[in-house]
């Protein structure tokens, strides 16, 4: 399914991208500690591709997601980023200033449309403030007739401009929200769990929305999200992450059908799958998610994967190519078969 | 075998002072004996306010305006006697004996659920000495044990723990602990998994499901996710605003939905084994507000089934189709409804 994307240029870069928050206490505020948000990443995103970023709650996609769009900066690492001119610039160098011009190119919808949607301005200034801001469109002639034109293109009425976000539902604001990223025309689109706060029957319409405008603008998805069903659905490509790093990247197929790192394969098989016939007979995972301020040695994954060696509390795997396109941070991905999400065929073999 | 509850035409409404919100409005369902039985519906549409009813903790401005909430209730003496708990007094001495004992919750938040200034085992002992007529080591032994049957590593040390010290998954067990801490015949999960992690949610859903077995209890299982559902449910109530458009075994709902509602959610929901990049079939509109029900069917303005004159004029009731489903659509039932405004 990559494939199709195998001869498009890269258009995002990113290289042992480091994000450490600092953990202050005491008088002094003295630093006593670091959390690892992100820890060392890197991954790359091709032109009119979409990424999936998944993960449990804490394992630092929300925080890549932030840190690419540099809303958060990065301590250590480099964003690779193509423009429209076909430069390649690194985002983790340049200076606020510098990357103004960048912004345009670069946009998010988040998570919850509630919150993301100032009460007190209408839709016009809304959807119309980046266009106020970066492309200087002071006409408010031409910013309506902007306004109006994206507003069609979410699949909303231009007419209730005027109106305030409470008069919307949920998703009716989440494609305020995407009118309002799609007012620069960007090229990369960061997707933070756009559809976990919507309600299933207005997903699908979301979803539905989202690619079709992939599909006309040539948009490029960083989509970050937690709904293992929503992910295989819409992404060509996912990195599994935990605990700040990636533990496996590749095919959404491979990842889903034939994981090679132990997390994966237990984050599939606990995903619930909607049909009663396929009841899983898994085995969920022992304890809890560890505290980034505070990881394991070695694997971070060891205190809770089955197949734990001595070595795994000792050295810490690397990130290494075991198919094409198929990258797995683990001591013994070559040797374990692991299972991935049950397909239908399989439960009714057994 | 006669239902441990049955819910019969419950309705729920709340009157504000802008008009009145049907929450609830006309619900049947039963529960068994050691069945679970899942409530599914989006935002908005009764799920929450249902139990809260069965429960007597709907607080002002709303009331329960009509229909039975039947009961199987064992009284001191351990007769049993089936007594009709919409009736009750919400603050009485009945409701209070089988709230906690009888009946037990799970709320969806155990964050927001348990005290941060009391140890988690002074808050499950608390349940016990209420109920139970033991003294406080039994209490504590009691306590020790359910936490132990959940899962919680060192009970002992962790009777002293306060809630804010716990990760979610130990907090949530923690909660079920206090949950099954008087040996509770039917147990009601309001969305008990939403605010936690995938693989810590295969956790709590396997916990619940063993302790169901082992202690036979009838479960409700509130929640709006479909695959959920579709894991740990025996029979399936679907609610739309305020009604239950379908229910049945939990087979049948997925293989053979008969209500457009049903069909329509199960075919919007992405699956695990579809070809990627295909086009989801939607629901069309979004939910309408609360203020705004509209006449008739209340799904019928986005309903593909629409019959212009048939639909938006009643409101069609919960009608048994076969021996195990029951649906309240027109296309199944063309005897006379109850019409708008009786």
């Amino acid at each position: 399914m990559s494939d199709k994307f195998s001869n498009k240029p890269y258009l995002l870069e990113v290289r042992h991208l480091k994000k450490y928050f600092p953990i202050r206490a005491g008088f002094f505020r003295r630093i006593v500690g670091q959390v690892r948000a992100v820890d060392d990443v890197s991954f790359a995103i091709r032109e009119g591709e979409t990424l999936g970023l998944v993960g449990e709650s804490g394992c630092g996609k929300t925080t890549t997601a932030r840190t690419i769009l540099r809303a958060i900066d990065p301590t250590e690492g480099q964003i690779l980023f193509r423009t429209a001119q076909n430069e390649v610039v690194d985002l983790a160098a340049l200076s606020e200033k510098e990357i103004r011009p960048l912004r345009r190119d670069m946009q998010m919808i988040f998570q919850d449309p509630f919150a993301s949607l100032n009460p007190r301005m209408n839709i016009l200034d809304i959807v119309g403030e980046p266009l106020l801001v970066i492309e200087k469109m002071k006409d408010r002639k031409q910013r309506m007739e902007r306004v109006a034109e994206l507003l069609e293109l979410v699949g909303l009425r231009p007419e209730y401009m005027q109106r305030f976000p409470h008069a919307f539902s949920g998703g009716q604001r989440q494609r305020i929200v995407i009118a309002r990223a799609l007012a620069l025309n960007p090229r990369l689109v960061v997707a933070d769990e756009p559809v976990s706060a919507l309600d299933v029957s207005v997903q699908a319409q979301v979803l539905n929305l989202m690619k079709d405008l992939q599909e006309k603008l040539g948009l490029t998805y960083l989509f970050v999200a937690h709904d293992l069903s929503v992910v295989k659905h819409f992404c060509d490509r996912i990195n599994v992450m935990y605990v700040g790093k990636i533990v496996e990247s590749g095919p959404t197929d491979a990842i889903f059908f034939h994981p090679r790192h132990p997390y994966t394969s237990a984050l599939m098989s606990a995903a619930p799958i909607a049909n009663p016939r396929i009841r899983a007979k898994i085995v969920p995972l022992e304890g809890d998610v560890p505290s980034p301020a505070n990881p394991p040695s070695g694997c971070y994954f060891h205190p809770r994967c089955p197949y734990a060696e001595e070595k795994c509390a000792k050295e810490t795997p690397q990130l290494e190519e075991i198919a094409p396109d198929h990258l797995v941070r683990c001591h013994y991905a070559h040797e374990l078969t692991l299972q991935g999400v049950a397909k239908p065929q399989e439960i009714i073999a057994s | 075998m006669t239902p441990l509850l049955s819910v019969r035409n419950l309705k729920t409404h709340f009157f504000l002072d802008e008009g009145v919100v049907k929450a609830v409005d006309g619900v049947d369902f039963d529960v068994f004996p050691g069945q679970v039985v899942g409530i599914v519906g989006e935002s908005g549409c009764g799920k929450s306010v249902t139990i809260k009813s069965v429960m007597q903790l709907i607080q002002k401005p709303g009331r329960i305006i009509d229909g039975q909430i039947l009961f199987r209730h064992h009284d001191e003496a351990g007769r049993e006697t089936i007594i009709d708990l919409a009736q009750l007094d919400p603050h009485g001495k009945t409701i209070r004996s089988i709230r906690g004992a009888e009946i037990a919750l799970i709320p969806q938040e155990p964050m927001a659920s348990f005290s941060p200034v009391h140890t988690i085992g002074d808050q499950i002992m608390e349940a016990i000495l209420l109920h139970l007529d033991v003294d406080e080591e039994e209490a504590r032994r009691i306590a020790v044990e359910r936490l132990h049957e959940v899962g919680m590593p060192n009970p002992e040390q962790r009777l002293n723990a306060y809630s804010w010290e716990l990760s979610g998954g130990l907090r949530q067990r923690a909660m079920i602990a206090m949950s099954l801490a008087c040996n509770p015949r039917l147990l009601i999960a309001d969305e008990p998994t939403t605010a936690i992690d995938v693989t810590t949610q295969a956790q709590v859903l396997n916990l619940l499901l063993t302790l169901q077995k082992q202690h036979n209890m009838a479960i409700i299982f509130i929640t709006h996710d479909l695959g959920v559902i579709a894991q740990i449910a025996d029979f399936v109530v679907v609610m739309y605003l305020g009604r239950v458009m379908e229910s049945g075994p939990v087979e049948d709902i997925f293989f053979n939905p008969q209500h457009p509602y049903t069909k329509a959610l199960l075919e919007s929901i992405p699956s695990i084994y579809a070809p990627a990049g295909k086009r989801l079939p939607t629901i069309e509109g979004s939910i309408p507000h609360p203020f705004s029900r509209p006449s008739g069917c209340p799904f019928h303005p986005r309903c593909k089934a629409f019959m212009p004159g048939v639909c938006n004029a009643a409101i069609p009731k919960l009608k048994a189709i076969n021996d195990r489903q029951s649906v309240s659509c027109f296309l199944y039932d063309h005897a006379p409804a109850i019409v708008e405004g009786s």
